[in-house]
């Protein structure tokens, strides 16, 4: 009986916070009640023991162990789990005395912690995925030296089918070694190489060519938002660069060495580091295939991150992949995770042989799933259950010809072009509002099918593996367990029922967790969610909430359609006769391309420029006209449903603070807006202004610090604070806010906000206002 | 001699009717046989020297008042206090009639060697009016000699060192008025009486109030039992007027009242067809119908507001009349009467208003939706002495495009109230008990009032109430031609056509209910039996 064989047994977990560590450390509590458990865990922010609670507790995975233990479930779970924290990318494991003592007491390891992303750095797969089981092996010879091998702990090391490669035919379940055709690599050069890759490509990246590229990217990404985000955005823009870099750097080599990626690449190499150090520590070694959701436990359908063919899956149906390469009658190889954690406990529970063993955890060769076959099933469920598109509408999804997969990338590449070259169009355009969505979406847009693009190129190898994984030493240990064993820990793949298991398991799963919307048949107004809203209603009920303590805004573009330049124009022309007014105008014209190029790339450059302007005006007329002004052109060209929601905030209690560039004397009518303005000032002189700043204008991150300043001065929290903007310049500012909003946003920042989910006002002027063409103010 | 006003009767020979629409109109055929059309008067002869009536009128005032000359001395204090830009409609050529009186009394005020004289333009919560406005009413020279040097004032109901309290009527009412207006040895009140409502003690104890004082007048018990306000005689509103203009009268406030009224030749020549009565039309008043409606209805609606704000009404003065408050006020009354009413034969099941681009509270500004509501239900039901021209449990149809614009300049208040107030509820009981305190004691809505060109914060609420009285009697408001959402939000039914307004009505009032017409502007008073 498997539970008798691992009753009073202590088994430690690598890996548990993945989707198969935690599955098999649910099934180990729940279903072998007399065996313990201790998980090896990096420690987050707030600790291993935090991370196990979080992450793998309160994952849905323990709802049925939970309901049905009851009360007793906590003090199952403190009896039964212990954590050591540490790291399995540390030599030694990174383990505290206490961690290995806990180690040292185990009977059992297994080993599943890997970096399963197919598209990870070279070296970070290395470190993980090649040299991960070396280490765990040698902390375990350490922590055991002088033992006899009987009485060393028995090390189940999980790794993948597709170290056998890219290749055709049956693939056994044998020691790599012992495969006539595997290639034959020495491990450590690889290891050597992967490191020093890193190095190099770091030094590449650093070179002033490439550094200048990267802030060149971040600037037009992120437009004059001011040195420390710009830096801050590059250096990210580097780190990103050096990462792909090493992404293409090893799948190059894998495809080179016959692997279809990175991770089959390091997984075959690590099996074959674990089998040169391991000694005499007992091992097998689990080979699963594609491992999908839950085909019964802990319930149909559970699971954990978003898998391989997921987002294969929802690109199809959001009919962004028009076609996916692959052979209509291979073999897609999916094995629903609760087989391989069934086997994984089975191989356990037999024990350690004398020489290492291999299982394929796999269904291809006993139970095949054809590409075809799984494609009609796909496309049957998503014409019966289509999502919905932005307008609600349901989505149709194309025929698949199995084209190869040349045909489809170029397919692809040619519609990111399309849309590329429309972005860079739109981006050019100085638009806001509605229209700077539009760019936003197109963005969006591109990054979906920059995305599909690179499964093609992922995935494709996997749709085109004509290798099948022989399962008959899978099945010999199925047939030497108990017939109770069989029904409880069963893993026959032949028990799976493709149609049943993708209609009724397998796609629901994937689309509930891919958070993607059913088009539901009649519905035409906007879509609200549990909360009986819509997603606007929701982001405004959170930003005028009662607990939120702090509004700040931003002038221009946010509460009124209206600038600098055209406050000065109005003001200046305000007493010139009607020929200087036009000379007026035409100079204004001419310079306005100047200007506006200033403005892009320095705010407080262009407001220390073009404040000069202002020399000699007499102050005390000014003050006299800003009144005109008021009237005529800031709440003219103001923004009602903005000024309803400064009050608004203030009517809640929250502090309002306006922070502008404009001049104090133009927005002194607005200040009873406002608890506090924060704007630019000039210096006077004999009554008349000297056209000089008195301290630097509040713009870019200054606005940030102004911000800060103010919430501490007047002990508020900033995660508490509402910040109101329109442009990529004030990004600082709504990175410091707990709840930022873009108000009519210019490109970038509606780029921005729609990545982040911030949420975005449109705010438009009042419709029956005078719109007077250009800013002139009435003659005096 | 011109005509009196006159109920037409529709039948099959009866042309399309036509009826205002905003910035424009449209020709309505009526259903013959249950269809009746009202229109005014024609216009009054004005008078020939209106320069000349105005002095007579101040030597030989009205009522227990001396002549003017005889108030006047040096070393007093004068305050000249007008009508502001809420009249008349359209604004009228120059010279306007506030220039005209004005200049005559500050001639005699010359004469006798007054110096201390202050203009007030008596707002109340109205927006303060712009220097081309005022100029445009007080004309160039006496704008010229009073606003340089501070003395042309317009009057702020938010300055609490400007107001004076002179105690509570009878009836328990505050009478808070201007300052300057109330210490004066003679307050001079220079009127222009465009409807029955105006003038009397309504200009002082109304135009030079605070919000503490016209909330004793200025709400729902009072409009629902005013029927209507252009019937002084059954009019609460003119009832606390009263007993608030005696009462400063009493406090020893010393008022020499000057009305003045006008004939309702409200449009340009070449828009005389909107004067007449459609069978009437030459051939020459059809060709500028269809090149209006056809240039109108190619211009967008800005261009077509600015040409319609661009109007000057050739109105010209049939009357003037000064002296004591209530002895003026009577005779221009019935100068109003004799220019305005209308006798109908008892009222009918539906009522049609066309709703023209201009109201009191929007001139050179947008008619946004609440004051749509209160033209139609406000002004127009009210045009009416003894009953109004709909039944009670009737039908009224407007017929306005209602788009949901607003001046954000001239009505902030208003956008708010739109936004926040009657998407809650349109009851105005409701209103009045649940938001009106907010808004008129509003910090904002002050400052904008005192300092730009606002309306006052609680104003939007008052001409909720205008109309509380035909909420209460109608059964139901349908407009036709209207932006729906807007419609819907006022709580009233949208309808494309008058046909399909007709067709809605007929589920209030059945299929064969009685329909009139009020074919106004020009505006007149339906005397209804």
């Amino acid at each position: 009986m498997l539970r008798d064989a691992l009753a009073g047994k202590r088994i430690a977990i690598t890996g548990a916070t993945g989707f198969l560590g935690t599955a098999l450390t649910e099934r180990l509590l729940r279903s072998v009640p007399e065996c313990e458990v201790v998980l090896l865990i990096r420690p987050g922010r707030r600790g291993a023991l935090d991370r196990v609670r979080r992450e793998i507790l309160r994952n849905s995975c323990f709802d049925r162990f939970r309901s049905e233990a009851g009360e007793a479930f906590d003090g199952l779970i403190q009896d039964r789990l212990q954590v050591m924290a540490g790291d399995v990318g540390a030599d030694g494991l990174g383990l505290d005395d206490a961690g290995q003592e806990l180690l040292r007491s185990c009977h059992i390891v297994i080993h599943s912690a890997a970096t399963v992303s197919f598209d990870s750095p070279l070296d970070a797969a290395v470190e993980i995925n090649l040299l991960g089981p070396t280490r765990v092996a040698r902390t375990l010879l350490d922590l055991h030296a002088g033992k006899a091998p009987q009485d060393l702990p028995y090390l189940v090391a999980v790794s993948t089918a597709y170290v056998a490669g890219s290749r055709r035919g049956r693939a056994p379940e044998a020691n790599l070694t012992d495969t006539p055709w595997s290639t034959e690599l020495e491990w450590e050069p690889e290891v050597q190489a992967a490191r020093r890759a890193r190095a190099d490509t770091d030094a590449e990246s650093r070179d002033p060519k490439m550094l200048a590229r990267f802030h060149r990217d971040a600037r037009r990404e992120l437009g004059a938002a001011g040195t420390p985000l710009l830096a801050a955005r590059a250096e990210r823009l580097r780190q990103e660069w050096v990462d792909d870099r090493l992404v293409e750097l090893g799948k190059a080599r894998a495809q080179g060495l016959g692997w279809p990626d990175a991770y089959a690449y390091t997984k075959a190499l690590g099996e074959r580091a674990l089998l040169s150090t391991r000694q005499a520590l007992p091992l097998s070694i689990v080979r699963p295939s594609i491992i999908e959701s839950a085909l019964a436990e802990p319930v149909p359908g559970w699971i954990r991150g978003f898998r391989m063919a997921d987002p294969v899956i929802i690109s199809y149906a959001k009919g962004l992949l028009k076609e996916f390469p692959g052979v209509p009658e291979g073999i897609i190889d999916v094995i629903p995770v609760d087989l391989v954690v069934s086997s994984i406990i089975a191989v356990a529970a037999r024990g350690p042989l004398e020489e290492p063993d291999v299982f394929h955890a796999a269904s291809g060769a006993h139970n095949p799933l054809r590409y075809r076959q799984l494609v009609e099933l796909v496309r049957d469920w998503f014409i019966e259950n289509p999502l919905a598109d932005g307008h609600d509408q349901p989505i149709t999804v194309p025929d698949w010809s199995f084209p190869g997969r040349r045909r489809v990338q170029k397919q692809l590449n040619r519609a990111a072009r399309a849309i590329s070259t429309a972005e860079k169009g739109l981006q050019s355009l100085p638009l806001r509002g509605r229209q700077a969505d539009l760019s936003a979406r197109l963005e969006e847009r591109r990054d979906e099918v920059e995305r599909a693009t690179s499964y093609v190129e992922l995935y494709g190898a996997y749709t085109e593996t004509e290798a099948i994984f022989s399962v008959d030493r899978l099945l010999d240990l199925h047939r030497s367990m108990s017939d109770e064993d069989r029904r409880e820990f069963g893993f026959d793949p032949a028990v799976i029922d493709w149609p049943h298991f993708c209609r009724d398991v397998y796609l629901p799963s994937v689309v509930g967790h891919a958070r993607v919307r059913l088009a539901t048949p009649g519905r035409s107004s906007p879509r609200k969610g549990a909360t009986g809203m819509t997603r606007e209603e929701r982001g405004r009920k959170a930003v005028l909430a009662a607990e939120r303590q702090l509004a700040v805004f931003d002038l221009e573009n946010t509460l009124i359609a209206s600038n600098v330049v055209d406050s000065y124009s109005w003001l200046a022309t305000r007493r010139l006769d009607d020929p200087d007014r036009v000379r007026f105008v035409a100079r204004t014209l001419k310079e306005a391309p100047r200007l506006l190029s200033l403005d892009r790339s320095d705010r407080s450059d262009f407001l220390r420029y073009f404040y000069r302007r202002y020399e000699g005006a007499p102050v005390d007329r000014l003050e006299q006209d800003t009144w005109d002004l008021f009237s005529g052109l800031v709440l003219t060209k103001s923004f009602p449903a903005g000024i309803r929601r400064v009050r608004q905030h203030r009517a809640l209690g929250h502090k309002t603070l306006l922070i502008t560039g404009a001049l104090d004397v133009v927005i002194e009518p607005l200040r009873p807006l406002f608890d506090e303005v924060v704007c630019a000032r000039l210096g006077t002189k004999g009554g008349r202004f000297t056209g000089e700043l008195v301290e630097a204008p509040p713009t870019g991150e200054a606005r940030a610090l102004i911000m800060a300043d103010y919430a501490r001065a007047h002990d508020l929290d900033l995660a508490e604070c509402v910040a109101y903007a329109d442009s990529a310049s004030d990004l600082p500012m709504l990175e410091a806010a707990g709840h930022p909003v873009a108000v009519n946003p210019e490109t970038k920042l509606a780029a921005i906000a729609r990545k982040r989910g911030w949420h975005v006002e449109h705010w438009p002027k009042a419709e029956g206002g005078p719109r007077p063409l250009l800013p002139i103010g009435p003659r005096r | 001699m011109a005509r009196p006003g006159f109920v037409l009767e529709v039948d099959r020979s009866t042309p399309p009717i036509l009826t205002w629409h905003g910035e424009g109109f449209r020709l309505e055929r009526l259903p013959a046989g249950r269809s009746r059309v009202i229109y005014a008067p024609e216009p009054l002869k004005p008078l020939d020297d209106p320069d000349e009536e105005i002095r007579q009128a101040l030597l030989h005032p009205m009522g227990d008042s001396a002549p003017l000359p005889d108030l006047l001395f040096a070393g007093m204090r004068l305050t000249i206090a007008f009508d502001d830009i809420s009249l008349p409609l359209p604004p009228m050529r120059r010279p306007d009639n506030r220039q005209r009186v004005m200049e005559a009394v500050l001639e005699m005020a010359a004469a006798a060697g007054v110096d201390d004289v202050v203009l007030i333009c008596a707002l109340a919560l109205h927006r303060r009016m712009t220097e081309a406005e005022l100029r445009h009413a007080v004309g160039d020279r006496v704008y010229d000699a009073f606003a340089p040097s501070g003395r042309l004032l317009q009057h702020d109901a938010e300055d609490p060192a400007g107001l004076v309290h002179l105690g509570q009527t009878d009836q328990g009412e505050d009478v808070e008025i201007n300052r300057r207006a109330a210490e004066s040895d003679l307050l001079v009140y220079v009127n222009i009486n465009l409807v029955a409502m105006d003038g009397g003690h309504k200009s002082v104890a109304t135009g030079l109030a605070s919000y503490r004082s016209l909330r004793h007048h200025h709400n729902v018990r009072t409009m629902r039992h005013s029927r209507s306000f252009m019937d002084q005689e059954r009019s609460e509103l003119h009832s606390s007027n009263w007993r608030m203009g005696r009462l400063i009268a009493a406090s020893g406030v010393k008022v020499f009242q000057i009305e003045t009224t006008l004939n309702n030749d409200a449009f340009p020549e070449q828009m005389g067809f909107l004067q007449k009565r459609e069978w009437e039309w030459t051939a020459r008043d059809r060709g500028a119908y269809l090149a209006t409606t056809k240039s109108l209805s190619l211009a967008p609606p800005r261009v077509a507001r600015s040409i319609f704000q661009s109007i000057k009404a050739p109105h010209a003065m049939t009357s003037v009349y000064a002296g004591e408050v209530e002895a003026v006020h009577r005779a221009t009354t019935d100068m109003v009467y004799r220019q305005q009413l209308v006798a109908v034969d008892g009222q009918t099941d539906i009522a049609v208003f066309g709703l023209p681009h201009l109201c009191p509270y929007n001139v050179n500004s947008i008619m946004n939706p609440i004051l749509v509501m209160c033209m139609g239900l406000g002004y127009l039901f009210n045009l009416y002495r003894g009953q109004p021209v709909v039944r009670r449990g009737g039908v009224a149809i407007l017929s306005h495009p209602t788009p949901w614009a607003f001046h954000p300049v001239h009505h902030p208040s208003y956008i708010d109230f739109f936004e926040e107030v009657l998407a809650d509820t349109t009851d105005p009981v409701e209103i009045e008990k649940n938001y009106e305190a907010r808004f008129a004691n509003d910090e904002w809505y002050r400052h904008l009032y005192r300092t730009s060109h606002a309306y006052h914060g609680v104003h939007p609420f008052y001409m909720w109430y205008w109309g509380a009285h035909a909420l209460e009697h109608l059964g139901r408001v349908i407009i036709v031609g209207g932006e729906p959402r807007s419609v819907r939000r006022l709580g009233f039914s949208p309808a494309s056509t008058l046909a399909d307004a007709l067709e809605m009505a007929s589920d209030v009032v059945g299929r064969d209910a009685t329909i009139t017409h009020l074919h106004c502007p020009p505006i007149m008073i339906a005397d209804v039996s």
